[in-house]
């Protein structure tokens, strides 16, 4: 199991080790104690995918560069 | 006198030109004659200074031309010259009067026939493969789902509206567009530098690193794409440390630069599917998780009461453990109190049976029998102890009074006078013996001494000893071991230094004396 706190993860992380928690619990030769604690733990990475999907934000932006062609900032795009 | 007459020569009425007059006029016949001309030659030595202008040779197997391409004209080319590419330039010829030298300036360069690039491009890959530049090894896995995406593109055009719009139907996230030429001579530094910068960029910083690249253009000639080929493009692609997609021209065309990336999309379009999962499925993956979470415990609880109520079924029901246990006990209940009156009955009769012959007038009888016999008894017992008493006292007294002491008084009196006595003719006695004894030793001791062989000794005689015993023969003397003379002050053995005054040294003595013992 990974010992990351949920709330560090990233989404792929989340997700696998919820993955691996559904299939732990549905093969059910777990204790009933156990079986409520990856119950629980499961519910907190699904949080944790939820939370991480929720933050799809499209946010654009185009690299100006100088006059020796290093990038100097930044100008947002609009339109595309 | 030659010199004076003026003669003509062959050929002496020519014109004379000056130097920069034959220049000139060199200049007019060559950039007349070949004011556009069509050259085809390999490319040489290139040279790219500052300046912009590019310098190149253009040679066969025995002949070289220079070459210039001025600033304006290399931007717009659609071939970047290299060295070893086989082209056909068109230009025109110039001269360089200064230095007595021509060369062409050109206007327009391309490769002398798709077949020429392509063995050009195989060349290069050959060379980049042996270095390893396209080894699946090398190749990073794309991030599930990357935060900020790197796209390295021109930011107008068709190409970046794809990815864009792909991307917002599967799943948005922050873009940053670094924009590049992507054909003509300054595609290739200008892409290469652009993968460079992006992975000098910190994470999280005012330009924030990106977690994946995308270089991406659309579909063009080969001539069009060739920037993706240069080999700084395919370098710098291959050493990014930023996971790198190149989706370069259409699904046909494959550029060095699709080899060196970690992913190739066909399109713009694929570069977006790779580099993001779609935002709905995981949403709807996850909800399908917790259904499955939840479907999960409510069976694992289901399941685990089922077994319990099943198991309490199997469970045999209290009473009937205690069922037979109770019956026996009714049984043997009801059983007791008959045994009880039976087990008296019969230990009644047995009491019956053995109190039978015990009646208390028998007992009665009995005592009363044995009660007259003690009484006949009992009068005679005081007066037989009584006379018993009586004989007994009377013996004692006759025998006292013959009891006398003075019977023994008078024996010890004589016996003690003959003690005396007796004592003192023992002393007497003793007295006597010691005298005559006394004076008969004394008689004896002087006897002794007038016999004595010391007394002899003392009228100068002499005892000899041989080995410890007296030798009164000559042939005794011969045997002995030592001799040793006793005179009346000491013994002396003979033949020795030392007169010693050893008592027992014998000494030789004459046969005769031997008598004296």
């Amino acid at each position: 199991m990974n010992d990351k706190p949920v709330e560090e993860m990233s989404f792929e992380e989340a997700m696998a080790e919820l993955e691996k928690v559904v299939g732990d619990l549905e093969r059910g030769d777990v204790s009933l104690e156990e079986s409520i604690n990856l119950y629980k733990r499961g519910a907190d990475l699904k949080a944790r995918c939820e939370a991480k999907l929720k933050e799809a934000e499209e946010k654009v932006a185009a690299i100006t560069l100088d006059s020796e062609g290093n990038p100097d900032g930044l100008k947002p795009v609009e339109g595309l | 006198m030659s010199d004076l007459i003026d003669e003509p020569e062959e050929g002496a009425n020519a014109p004379e030109f000056t130097v920069t007059e034959i220049s000139g006029a060199i200049k007019r016949v060559i950039e007349g004659e070949f004011g556009h001309v069509r050259i085809r030659g390999e490319i040489g030595r290139v040279s790219r200074p500052r300046s912009g202008h590019i310098y190149l040779d253009l040679k066969d197997d025995r002949s070289v031309l220079s070459g210039v391409i001025w600033k304006g004209v290399a931007a717009r080319l659609a071939t970047r010259p290299e060295e070893g590419l086989e082209v056909v330039a068109v230009g025109r010829i110039t001269t360089f009067g200064g230095q007595s030298k021509y060369q062409i300036v050109i206007e327009d360069i391309r490769p002398a026939g798709v077949g020429a690039l392509m063995a050009m491009l195989e060349k290069r890959k050959k060379a980049l493969q042996a270095e390893g530049l396209f080894d699946p090894a090398r190749k990073r896995p794309l991030p599930y789902l990357p935060d900020v995406i790197g796209v390295v593109t021109s930011p107008s055009g068709a190409v970046i509206r794809d990815i864009l719009h792909r991307l917002r139907d599967r799943f948005p996230r922050k873009v940053l567009i670094w924009p590049v030429a992507v054909q003509g001579e300054i595609c290739a530094p200008e892409v290469a530098r652009a993968i460079e910068g992006f992975n000098r960029l910190t994470p999280g910083g005012p330009l924030p690193r990106p977690d994946l690249i995308i270089v991406a253009r659309g579909g063009g000639s080969i001539e069009d794409l060739w920037g993706f080929n240069e080999e700084a493009v395919v370098r710098a692609a291959a050493a990014s440390q930023i996971p790198l997609i190149s989706a370069v021209g259409h699904e046909t065309d494959t550029t060095l630069i699709d080899l060196a990336a970690d992913r190739r999309a066909p399109t713009p379009t694929a570069a977006a599917e790779l580099a993001v999962p779609v935002r709905m499925e995981l949403l709807s993956w996850t909800d399908d998780q917790g259904a499955r979470l939840t479907r999960a415990l409510g069976y694992a609880i289901t399941q685990r009461n089922q077994r319990l109520r099943d198991m309490s079924r199997a469970l045999p029901r209290p009473r009937t453990l205690t069922e037979w246990a109770a019956q026996k006990l009714d049984t043997v209940g009801a059983r007791l109190p008959q045994a009880l009156i039976r087990g008296v009955d019969q230990r009644r009769l047995r009491l019956s049976h053995v109190t039978g012959s015990l009646r208390p007038s028998a007992l009665r009888r009995t005592v009363q029998g044995k009660r007259e016999q003690l009484q006949a008894r009992a009068p005679r017992l005081a007066p037989a102890l009584k006379r018993s008493a009586e004989r007994r006292r009377e013996m004692l007294n006759a025998r006292a009074e013959r009891l006398s002491p003075q019977p023994i008084l008078q024996e010890i009196a004589r016996e003690k006078r003959r003690v005396t006595d007796l004592s003192a003719r023992l002393e007497k006695a003793g007295k006597a013996q010691i005298t005559t004894r006394g004076e008969r030793l004394t008689a004896w001791g002087r006897m002794l001494d007038t016999l004595s062989y010391q007394a002899t000794l003392q009228r100068g005689y002499a005892v000899v000893w041989g080995d410890g015993a007296v030798v009164t023969t000559r042939a005794a003397a011969g045997a002995a071991q030592a001799l040793e003379i006793e005179f009346a002050d000491g013994r002396f053995t003979p033949g020795q230094s030392q007169p010693g005054p050893r008592k027992s040294t014998p000494k030789k003595t004459p046969p005769e004396q031997g008598n004296l013992f």
